[in-house]
């Protein structure tokens, strides 16, 4: 892939036989120069799609009424192709089928280069990939299907209604669920039985001379190991051309930011600043912080200290729920001094590192909270550690020993405990907020600390009135919102920041 | 198992006469070159030998026919095992840059071995076997046969005794030899009925719908069950073994045969009785698929095989016309054409052929096989001459046939690719 350039040059209609299905193999690379922006863009949405398909594919049984109609829904919205018909009929003025299906083609081979690097990133990109690529098979015709599968040289004939009627009865008894009239109607594909070997083990498909009979709806499973198989030597082989791209320096940024995206709010600009009060962060911690913070408070007032990894993650939280520097500087102070820090240790060291969260010292990158992804994939914490993700870092027994002493529900912690295994931990954390707060739906999809902690505060009715517990269940019922559940919620400020005090503060993190 | 004139006390005289005179090194080194279609593909082969002593040394590779010979002359191995071709000659496997040296192909191997059957054969158990229970390899290598040949479609299998208590299948086309680690599973457990160890009783189970392949098995099964297993190991005899298939069967049916069983004694009846309550069972049944009687057949005789052997690319399986130590018998391929009479102990022994060759034979066609070899060097003339007059001939004349239907195969491929390419 060549990125010379931020010249826009489309090749012609020869690209057009790359296009004619929706689903592809991304076999090729594109070759055309790209402009910066487009690249960005287009690998953001994909990722945006990506986790779509990731949090539907949980949310919902797939292919189920819903699943369908919310991902297709996700389709139009970040403009990826699923028709099945290449024609360059524009809807409503937005991008036409083929320049969908380009982006699709060229979104994909960015992220490629951003989720090849460590085998978590790489499993979680083949899993999403292939769910997406399943569907969007699933929504070809039986006649496009054959001619996907020939076009990629998976030259898989289908049995003649002669042959399948001589076969009839060995059809039949070949696999689970055939009748004769199924075995009629259904097409049957010959597939060499190597490329068929999960279904030749289990003897789920009749076989003769080496050549497997395999019902069309098994086909899938066939394609989509193919398709895994491939997806995994690419990805190994982008690792080790890895090097060479990331020497441009243009492009080094945007892939670190990829592989790390949180594609919603970064709760860099703070509202509500000096709305909380530090009495008020005990009662929240149990309230309103999401586990991972909740365990570093914890640790904090338990120990008295905290380590660096926990300290940024936990102090660049605090800051994004509103605590001013001094706010900040008393809080820490006051918990360090309870215990083997003395004052003037704490104002030699500790404050330093403190005011460089809130942008007081030199000029560091990263000042905003970490999201869960953040949280999640970089940095993992060790003995003496306490930061990391709950749901990722810690070992089962304990979050469950921990939940339960939270009070939640044994029904609950299984469900939690379910979707940890699934390697699902953010759904995990959002099935924890829905469990604490006592509802069935959190009607949003949580990607970062703050927004747990803003969603709960709005469904607890605002930052100042905590003590309203009874109306805060109702209202919490009320407040289930009907929006789309992939969307972040905008923080709703309940005050008009003062933007005149912070101004220059806000323009510091736009850089992020 | 009688033993009759061998004594592994003899092995170290025997065996340098055996590699010096009797060995069928041409057709040996003809077999593994695969016509030289694939460039130094005996050259990569891994041979590994024990030497006296148990003395075991790998990754033993050879140029040429010739090489392989003088070495085997020279260090006389008592035991001989075929591994992987390689991507590197073996014998400099250490010279070359690590991760680098790798199995590539080998053939598709099956073993079965007697020991496994232990649970469920009265005659003989361990490393015995008598001409009762030797029908278990009959059976097995029918099924097995079938179904390597109709259901994955190869075609050049050569059947191997193993010198003591099993056989070993060597599934040679090119298909099969570039199969992966997970396709060989893949085949192994296809073909694999009887599931469990000690724990379990109940090995066996099938549900509808039955797949070809068992009722294929099935087949082959009815014709070898009644003669061998309730005449000849009489399962429905003693108390004892009877038990044993009653607890094959659900209680219903275990209650009725039980009273039945007190007056009929007749192993053959009782067989009968069972075969007809299981039926009347799934008629009456709502469920249906209940195939007790069936589950039974298989379970006493339906090949077991180790699913490790046939799974690794590079593991090292006995030689063809390797000699077992501890009967002396050699490994010989077996004819599918006479399975039904073939019989372990009339297999040579080392000791035999050596004798053998003492002693002038009368040979048919020798005239004929006199002008082949004037073409022939010395040396390999005499040795042809030799092994002819021995007990061994017939066996060498199997694995020649074997050869020679694959190279009419490779020769037939040759064509069809050529007429492919001409076709514009």
């Amino acid at each position: 892939m060549q990125f010379s350039g931020r010249r826009k040059k489309l090749i012609g209609s020869s690209q057009n036989d790359l296009y004619d299905h929706c689903p592809q193999f991304y076999g090729q690379p594109p070759l055309e120069n790209i402009s910066l922006i487009e690249f960005e863009t287009f690998a953001v949405e994909r990722l945006k799609l990506l986790k779509a398909v990731e949090n539907l594919g949980v949310s919902y049984v797939k292919n189920s009424e819903q699943y369908t109609r919310k991902l297709n829904a996700e389709f139009s919205r970040l403009n990826f192709p699923l028709r099945t018909e290449l024609d360059d009929r524009r809807v409503q003025g937005g991008p036409s089928e083929y320049e969908k299906r380009r982006k699709d083609h060229i979104s994909h081979f960015i992220l490629r280069l951003a989720y090849c690097q460590t085998e978590d990133l790489r499993r979680w990109f083949i899993q999403q990939e292939m769910d997406l690529f399943r569907y969007r098979f699933g929504c070809l015709s039986s006649k496009h299907k054959t001619d996907f599968l020939h076009k990629n040289n998976l030259k898989y004939e289908m049995v003649s209604v002669e042959e399948k009627k001589n076969l009839r009865d060995k059809l039949i008894n070949s696999s689970y669920g055939l009748s004769g009239i199924t075995v009629e109607e259904y097409d049957f594909y010959k597939v060499p039985f190597q490329d068929a070997l999960d279904l030749v083990r289990s003897r789920k498909v009749y076989l003769l001379a080496g050549i497997a009979y395999i019902p069309h709806q098994e086909i899938v499973t066939i394609v989509l190991n193919d398709y895994r198989t491939r997806l995994s030597k690419a990805l190994a082989m982008t690792a080790r051309s890895l090097p060479a791209v990331q020497s441009d320096e243009r492009l080094q940024p945007i892939l670190n930011h990829l592989s790390h995206a949180y594609v919603g709010q970064d709760y860099s600009i703070q509202k509500n600043i000096g709305k909380i009060s530090l009495e008020q962060i005990d009662p929240l911690s149990g309230k309103s912080f999401p586990l991972c913070m909740r365990h570093l408070h914890k640790a904090l007032r338990e120990n008295h200290h905290l380590r660096h990894g926990g300290r940024m993650q936990y102090g660049l939280f605090l800051k994004g729920v509103g605590l001013t520097l001094e706010q900040a500087l008393q809080f820490w102070r006051s918990e360090f001094i309870k215990g083997k820090v003395d004052a003037d240790k704490f104002d030699k060291a500790y404050a330093y590192s403190i005011r460089h969260m809130f942008g007081k010292e030199g000029k560091r990158t990263d000042y905003t909270p970490y999201s869960c992804m953040k949280v999640i994939l970089s940095n993992p914490p060790s003995q003496g550690d306490y930061h990391g993700c709950p749901f990722r870092h810690n070992d089962p027994e304990l979050l469950k020993q921990k939940l339960q002493s939270y009070k939640i529900s044994p029904i609950g912690i299984n469900q939690i405990l379910e979707l940890v295994k699934g390697m699902h931990y953010q759904l995990a954390c959002q099935k924890y907020f829905e469990l604490t707060h006592s509802i069935e739906d959190a009607g949003f999809s949580l990607n970062h600390p703050n927004q747990y902690f803003m969603e709960s505060q709005k469904l607890l009715g605002g930052g100042r009135d905590i003590k309203k517990e009874v109306e805060m269940s109702q209202r919490g019922q009320e407040n289930v919102s009907n929006n789309s559940p992939n969307m972040p919620q905008p923080p709703q400020a309940n005050s008009k920041p003062t933007h005149d005090e912070m101004g220059d503060l806000d323009s510091f993190f736009q850089d992020e | 198992m009688p033993i009759s004139d061998y004594d592994p006390a003899c092995l170290p005289d025997l065996l340098p006469l055996y590699y010096r005179k009797l060995f069928p090194f041409p057709q040996y080194y003809r077999w593994l070159s695969y016509g030289g279609v694939s460039k130094n593909y005996f050259q990569n082969r891994e041979f590994s030998f024990t030497l006296k002593d148990d003395i075991y040394v790998r990754y033993q590779s050879f140029s040429t026919q010739n090489e392989l010979e003088k070495e085997m002359q020279k260090t006389v191995p008592y035991k001989i095992d075929i591994g992987a071709v390689y991507s590197h000659r073996p014998s400099q496997h250490n010279t070359v840059k690590s991760g680098t040296f790798q199995a590539l192909e080998k053939e598709l191997v099956f073993d079965i071995d007697m020991t496994d059957y232990d649970d469920v054969r009265r005659c003989c158990s361990a490393a015995d076997i008598c001409s009762k229970c030797w029908t278990l390899m009959t059976i097995a290598i029918r099924i097995l046969d079938r179904a390597l040949r109709e259901d994955f479609g190869f075609q050049h299998l050569l059947w191997v005794y193993s010198g003591r208590r099993g056989v070993h299948c060597w599934v040679c086309d090119d298909a099969a030899r570039k199969l992966s680690v997970a396709a060989r599973s893949a085949v192994a457990e296809y073909l694999s009925l009887v599931k469990g160890g000690e724990e379990t009783v109940r090995k066996v189970v099938l549900s509808d719908p039955i797949h070809p392949f068992i009722s294929h098995s099935l087949t082959v099964m009815e014709r070898y069950f009644p003669q061998y297993a309730i005449v000849g190991q009489d399962i429905l005899g003693s108390t004892e073994s009877v038990d044993k298939v009653l607890s094959l069967l659900p209680e219903d049916i275990r209650k009725e045969l039980t009273s039945f069983n007190q007056n009929e004694k007749n192993p053959i009846k009782r067989w009968e009785r069972i075969c007809a309550l299981v039926d009347r069972k799934k008629s009456s049944s709502k469920k249906g698929g209940q195939y007790f009687d069936k589950e039974i057949m298989l379970q006493y005789c339906y090949p077991r095989l180790d699913v490790n052997v046939s799974k690794g690319v590079n593991h090292l399986l006995k030689s063809p016309f390797s000699v077992h130590p501890k009967t002396g018998r050699i490994s010989v391929p077996i004819d599918l054409k006479e399975l039904d009479t073939f019989d372990p102990f009339e297999v040579p022994t080392i000791s035999l052929i050596c004798e053998e060759l003492e002693k002038p034979r009368a040979d048919e066609g020798e005239e004929d096989e006199m002008k082949k070899e004037n073409e022939q060097d010395a040396g390999e003339r005499r040795r042809i001459r030799d092994y002819k007059r021995t007990s061994l001939a017939k066996y060498v004349k199997v694995l020649d046939r074997f050869l020679e239907a694959m190279a009419r195969s490779r020769k037939g491929e040759m064509l069809r690719k050529s007429d492919h390419q001409k076709e514009f």
